[in-house]
């Protein structure tokens, strides 16, 4: 471990990078090429691209274009959007058990969807139905709650401060959860369940549009970090020294890592175990550098999370496992595999 | 839970009857002639009503909608929620179960009232469980003729629709308002199923043994359903949202029965109260099906 972390140190950072996109790149890439020509029917590809078989005839086309591509894409967007907020968390937070899920996000994303199957909310808006909607609504109060939690900072209290603040809205936002659940009658308890396990089956590409937005907000707000993170998650008080502007880099970590986080739970439901395994799996393989770990995470989250649905929907055909199972079943025992060996 | 009944009510039979495993009509207690019955189960309070003891209904749970007689009846809690206190003062001589409640039964036996336990399975379990019901109380020729009827009624529906074509149905009893996601469809086994088959369907998942699964837009494509039967119940969708929630089902166009505009919207509480009001289902099942053989 010794000699390969002094390998790394003397390798140049531009080097390395070089080395850690390509290969979660061509990870990414062979799954995003891969993902949608497997699945529980057997398609054909000469069938999916010909022009003479009117569309709305053609099977394999519309399973490949309306089943399996935006599925693909949504675990490629939602595996990238979890890693990269797990990543973002456990360094702003200085918490390696951070996670998406940490300060209440992910619960506030739920309960929006739960209160809109228990209440029959009905209503879309753009081709977007009314439980993503109120779900990205749900995820957007939690972030409001978390981020006038992260400017009580200013006056003075600690990180541990913002951790237990937001680990106290996942608590609180639970039990709300709870409550709506208790008000659902039986049809609609077992939607909330089956909901809460995730799905990345979207059917339509709008879904994955509307997602896309608050995503590129929070691309943007990542793309800012990659150098500040390191010495946040040093501490704060030298990244000060060093000229960094704490407050605000947390403040764009923040909200950069809860929009992601918002909007990847909105489309796909929880996914556990992204947001934990992915990050840490990139650290052990590329060092702790974030100008590494961010874009390595979100290359790797994304393959991971293709993989890990491509699994679902084929291990039990024609029937599927909703693929939070997945994640953790597989990527619960490779983390394991991978921290003992390295250890 | 009062507050709010509006909203949380019925439903609650569909998974019932679809997920409880399950023999027929556990029967605790020796026959005898209970006069203040509570049934903490939509389809044995429909039952009674039909065996002509609907007066001797004390309290009914908070999912019963029908007959309309019951708006009138004390609520007593639901299959997860019985409300113990409420129940008990009502002075009941006998208490229709669900079988699976395991706590609220231990209760009722301390108290010493005597119960009867609510199991289902398929379509053939609901004229069984009327027939042990009416046994039960001591009107076994009025459940006996009321059993009868229902059995020749639906004997009547599977005659007429026999000898046509049977397209091959899916049967959905949920989904994502406004988009074909988290699909939940009737598979080979159950009152649903039965009830397809019955009304001249042939269930495009009749090879998979479950009573319901979680169908991918994958599946709906290659399983290539004729016709598309959705069922709607309680509050979950207004009749006028019908046209639009018909629309969704656009893109899938390859699907035969969207191609030939075969996809139905069913709105009622029939389709999910294994009760007597089955006839009407199968009826409907069979007519939506099956248009030209009731001309």
């Amino acid at each position: 471990m010794r000699e390969r972390t002094e390998v790394l140190a003397r390798t140049p950072v531009r080097q390395r990078l070089i080395w850690t996109v390509a290969g979660f790149g061509t990870l990414a890439f062979a799954a995003c090429l891969f993902g949608p020509l497997v699945g529980s029917t057997r398609i054909h590809l000469s069938a999916v691209f010909d022009r003479s078989i009117p569309y709305a005839d053609n099977v394999d086309a519309q399973i490949f274009f309306v089943a399996r591509l935006p599925r693909v894409l949504a675990a490629a967007l939602v595996g990238s959007a979890l890693a990269l907020s797990g990543v973002v968390f456990q360094a702003l937070l200085r918490n390696p058990l951070a996670s998406p899920d940490t300060l209440g996000v992910s619960a506030g994303a739920a309960l929006g969807a739960m209160m809109a199957i228990t209440f029959n909310f009905d209503f879309s808006l753009l081709g977007i139905s009314a439980v993503p909607l109120a779900s990205f609504a749900g995820s957007f109060g939690a972030l409001l709650i978390v981020y006038g939690l992260s400017t009580a900072r200013r006056r003075g209290t600690s990180t541990i401060v913002l951790l237990l603040g937001g680990v106290t809205v996942q608590a609180l936002l639970s039990a709300v959860i709870a409550f709506v659940q208790y008000l659902a009658d039986f049809t609609q308890t077992f939607r909330n369940v089956r909901w809460l396990m995730g799905s990345l089956d979207v059917a339509s590409y709008a879904p994955i549009g509307a997602a896309l937005v608050p995503m590129a907000i929070a691309w943007a707000g990542f793309a800012t970090l990659p150098r500040v993170l390191d010495l946040i998650s040093v501490g704060s008080e030298s990244a000060a020294a060093r000229g960094v502007n704490v407050e605000r880099t947390e403040r764009v970590a923040l909200i950069s890592a809860s929009l992601a986080t918002g909007a990847a739970v909105s489309l796909a439901g929880p996914v556990s175990f992204v947001g934990i395994v992915v990050p840490h799996l990139v650290r052990l393989i590329v060092g702790a550098d974030h100008r590494l770990v961010l874009p390595g995470s979100a290359l790797f989250g994304g393959a991971f999370l293709i993989g890990c649905d491509l699994v679902a929907r084929t291990i039990i055909a024609p029937l599927e496992l909703p693929v939070g199972i997945v994640t953790a079943i597989i990527g619960g025992p490779v983390f394991l595999w991978l921290l003992f060996r390295r250890a | 839970m009062a507050a709010v009944p509006s909203r949380v009510r019925l439903a609650a039979s569909l998974v019932l009857a679809v997920l409880t495993p399950a023999a027929t009509g556990v029967v605790t207690g020796a026959a005898d002639n209970p006069q203040r019955i509570i049934s903490l189960v939509p389809a044995t309070t429909e039952m009674l009503f039909v065996m002509g003891a609907g007066g001797r209904i004390a309290g009914v749970s908070n999912y019963d909608r029908f007959p309309p007689d019951v708006a009138r009846l004390p609520k007593v809690g639901g299959l997860l929620d019985p409300d113990v206190e409420r129940l008990l003062s009502l002075k009941p001589d006998l208490v229709i179960v669900y079988d699976t409640q395991t706590d609220l039964k231990r209760q009722l036996e301390r108290a010493r009232i005597p119960m009867f336990g609510y199991v289902h399975r398929d379509l053939a379990d609901i004229t069984v469980t009327m027939r042990a019901l009416g046994a039960r109380i001591g009107m076994k020729a009025a459940a006996d003729a009321a059993a009868a009827r229902i059995e020749q009624q639906l004997a009547a529906i599977r005659a007429r629709v026999a000898n046509r074509p049977r397209p091959k149905t899916l049967l959905i009893f949920g989904r994502e308002p406004g988009a074909l996601r988290r699909v939940d469809a009737s598979a080979g086994y159950g009152f649903l199923h039965d009830l397809l088959e019955l009304a001249g369907g042939s269930d495009v998942l009749g090879d998979l043994k479950k009573q319901s699964i979680d169908m991918s837009t994958e599946m709906i494509i290659s399983r290539a359903p004729e016709v598309i039967l959705e069922l709607h119940y309680g509050d979950s969708l207004k009749p006028e949202r019908f046209d639009a929630e018909r629309r969704v089902w656009n893109a899938l166009p390859s699907v035969p029965a969207v191609r030939n505009n075969r996809v139905f919207l069913l709105g009622g509480d029939e389709f999910v109260v294994p009760g007597p009001r089955i006839v009407i289902a199968a009826d409907r099942f069979a007519r939506t099906l099956h248009p030209e053989a009731f001309k």
